[in-house]
C-alpha cells in the first residue's frame, strides 16, 4: 500500500492518477452492512460467484475453491444469490 | 536574429491574424464551431487544413460544448489544440471551461468578444471574457490586430510550459478588432516560429501503453487539495508569462508586459481598462497632457492571473482611478474590472478615489467626447458608477 500524498504540493497536476490499478489501494469494504460467508462443504467449484462478483472480492484459489477479499467486498450479495448450492450466507456486520 | 528577414508586413483583420498565428503555431487539432464575430478564424483554419497548408485534424463539431470537449480530449492526448468562440458559444462551453483548466489541459482559445443576449447583439462587450474569469484560464487581452497575432503564439508557449499547464484565452474585441484590417508583422511560416515555439512535450499524456486516469472522483478526501494546487498554478504562472513575454520580445522585436502604461508617473488621474479602447484612451491622454492635465492610462494585456503588483506599481500615487468596464456585473458593487482593482488597492491599504465607467456595451462607440465626460466624473465624489453615453442619465 503506497503512501497517500499528504499535502497539495505532492499531487500530480490536475489530480491525474498517473498509474493504472490504483483502485486496489482504496479499501471500499468499509461500506458493507452484510458480509458473505462461504461454506466450503457445500461448494462445488463452479466459480459462478467468482465470475459474477462486480469487484475483485471473490478470490479463486489454486484448487478452484474460493475465498472472500473483505477489503473490497461491499456486501452486495450477488455471490450468495448466484450460488447454485446456497453455499454462501450473507451475515449482518456488527451483529446488532 | 533579424526581424526584417523573419517577418513580413501585411494587412489582416483580427480573426485572420489569429488564424495565421494558429497556422504558425503548427497545431495538431482544431475543434471549433463558427459564431459571429469569430467566424473568420474558423473559416480560414478550415481552408488552411483543406488546402494542405496546415497538417492538422479539423473537427467540425456540432456545438461549442463539443468544440471544447473535443479540444480537451485531444489536448490530454498530447496534441497542440485550438478552439475559438464568442458570447453565447462561450456560455454553451461553460461547464467544460472549468474541466479544461482543472485537468490542466493547455488548450488555447480565442474569443471574439461579443455581448451576451438578450437583447441579441453581435457586437463587442467583454461579457464572455468576464464570464470565464473565475474558470481558471489564463486570459490575455489584445489591443490591436498585431497583439492578437502575437498573444496567440505567446499563449501556446505559456500554456504548454510544464510549470504552468493551464489553458489560455486570447481576447480580441468583436468587430473592432476581429473585422478591422490593420497592418501588422507576421512570421513567414511555422518553421520560423518553431524556434520560439517548439513541438509540444506533453506531461502525462493519454497513452494506451501507459494507462492513467483523467477526471477521477475526489470527494471530501482530496478535492480541496487539488483545488488549492490549481489556485497556486495560476498565480505562479505569472513568472512564466513574464519570461515568455521577454523571450518573445527578443524573438519578434515587439515587447509585451502584463500592463501597458502611458503618462502615469506624475498623473493625478489614471484610467484602467482592457482591450482596443486603450488606443482611444492613449490618444486622449496625449491630448490632455498637451492641455496640461495630469492624466495617465493603464491597459491590461494580462487579465488572469490579475497583475496586481504591476498595476499598483504603474498607477503610482494617482488620487483618482477611473476603471472602465465594457460589461456589468448586475447587482454587484461595480463592474468586474472595477471590483478587481478595488480589491487590489484595498488589500494593500490604499484608498484612492475610485470611479467605475461602464461604456461601449453591445459595440456602442466610445468617443473622445465620452472620454472627456469620463474624466469629468473623476472629480466628483457623489458618483461611483457611471454609464457613459447612456440616454436618461444626466451626470455633470
Amino acid at each position: 500500500m503506497p503512501r497517500w500524498p499528504s499535502t497539495w504540493r505532492e499531487l500530480p497536476p490536475g489530480g491525474v492518477i498517473d498509474k493504472p490499478g490504483t483502485s486496489m489501494w482504496v479499501e471500499t469494504g468499509t461500506w458493507r452492512s452484510h458480509r458473505p460467508v462461504i461454506h466450503l462443504d457445500k461448494c462445488i467449484k463452479c466459480l459462478m460467484c467468482w465470475v459474477s462478483c462486480p469487484d475483485n472480492s471473490i478470490v479463486r484459489l489454486d484448487n478452484d475453491y474460493v475465498d472472500v477479499e473483505y477489503r473490497y467486498c461491499k456486501g452486495c450479495g450477488i455471490c450468495a444469490n448466484v450460488c447454485p448450492t446456497k453455499a454462501i450466507d450473507m451475515v449482518e456486520e456488527g451483529g446488532m | 536574429m533579424s526581424v526584417t528577414i523573419r517577418q513580413v508586413r501585411t494587412g489582416l483583420n483580427g480573426d485572420e491574424a489569429v488564424a495565421y498565428a494558429v497556422l504558425h503555431a503548427d497545431v495538431d487539432v482544431i475543434s471549433a464551431y463558427p459564431i459571429t464575430p469569430q467566424t473568420i478564424i474558423v473559416e480560414r483554419l478550415s481552408e488552411f487544413v483543406h488546402n494542405g497548408e496546415l497538417d492538422a485534424e479539423f473537427i467540425p463539431v456540432e456545438s461549442e460544448h463539443s468544440a471544447l470537449s473535443a479540444a480537451l480530449g485531444a489536448s490530454l492526448a498530447g496534441a497542440r489544440v485550438f478552439t475559438a468562440t464568442a458570447s453565447q458559444g462561450l456560455a454553451l462551453m461553460y461547464e467544460v471551461l472549468y474541466i479544461t483548466s482543472s485537468l490542466r489541459a493547455p488548450v488555447v482559445m480565442a474569443i471574439g468578444n461579443r455581448a451576451f443576449s438578450a437583447p441579441i447583439n453581435i457586437h463587442c462587450s467583454h461579457d464572455d471574457a468576464y464570464a470565464a474569469r473565475d474558470a481558471g484560464w489564463i486570459q490575455f487581452f489584445a489591443e490591436t490586430v498585431q497583439e492578437a497575432y502575437d498573444l496567440t503564439i505567446i499563449a501556446y508557449r505559456v500554456s504548454e510550459d510544464e510549470r504552468v499547464l493551464l489553458p489560455s484565452i486570447v481576447n480580441l474585441d468583436g468587430f473592432i478588432l476581429t473585422h478591422s484590417v490593420e497592418p501588422l508583422h507576421i512570421f513567414r511560416d511555422s518553421k520560423d516560429v518553431s524556434e520560439f515555439l517548439p513541438q509540444r512535450r506533453p506531461v502525462n499524456p493519454i497513452d494506451p501503453d501507459n494507462p492513467i486516469t483523467y477526471g477521477p472522483l475526489a470527494l471530501q478526501n482530496y478535492y480541496m487539495e487539488i483545488k488549492r494546487q490549481q489556485a497556486e498554478a495560476i498565480y505562479s504562472s505569472k513568472k512564466v508569462i513574464n519570461e515568455v513575454f521577454e523571450e518573445y520580445g527578443e524573438f519578434s522585436g515587439r515587447d509585451y508586459s502584463p500592463v501597458k502604461s502611458l503618462y502615469t508617473e506624475d498623473a493625478d488621474t489614471v484610467f484602467i481598462l482592457l482591450g482596443s479602447t486603450a488606443g482611444t484612451m492613449r490618444y486622449m491622454v496625449k491630448k490632455w497632457r498637451r492641455e496640461g492635465r495630469k492624466v495617465g492610462v493603464v491597459s491590461l494585456t494580462l487579465y488572469r492571473p490579475f497583475p496586481e503588483e504591476e498595476l499598483i506599481e504603474s498607477v503610482g500615487d494617482a488620487e483618482n482611478i477611473i476603471v472602465m468596464d465594457r460589461s456589468f456585473s448586475y447587482g454587484s458593487p461595480g463592474g468586474q474590472l472595477y471590483m478587481d482593482v478595488a480589491a487590489t488597492f484595498m488589500k494593500r491599504g490604499l484608498n484612492p478615489h475610485l470611479v467605475n465607467v461602464i461604456y461601449g456595451l453591445g459595440g456602442r462607440d466610445f468617443t473622445p467626447e465620452d472620454a472627456e465626460k469620463a474624466l469629468e466624473m473623476a472629480s466628483k465624489t457623489d458618483v461611483d458608477i457611471v454609464w457613459i453615453g447612456v440616454r436618461g442619465d444626466n451626470y455633470g
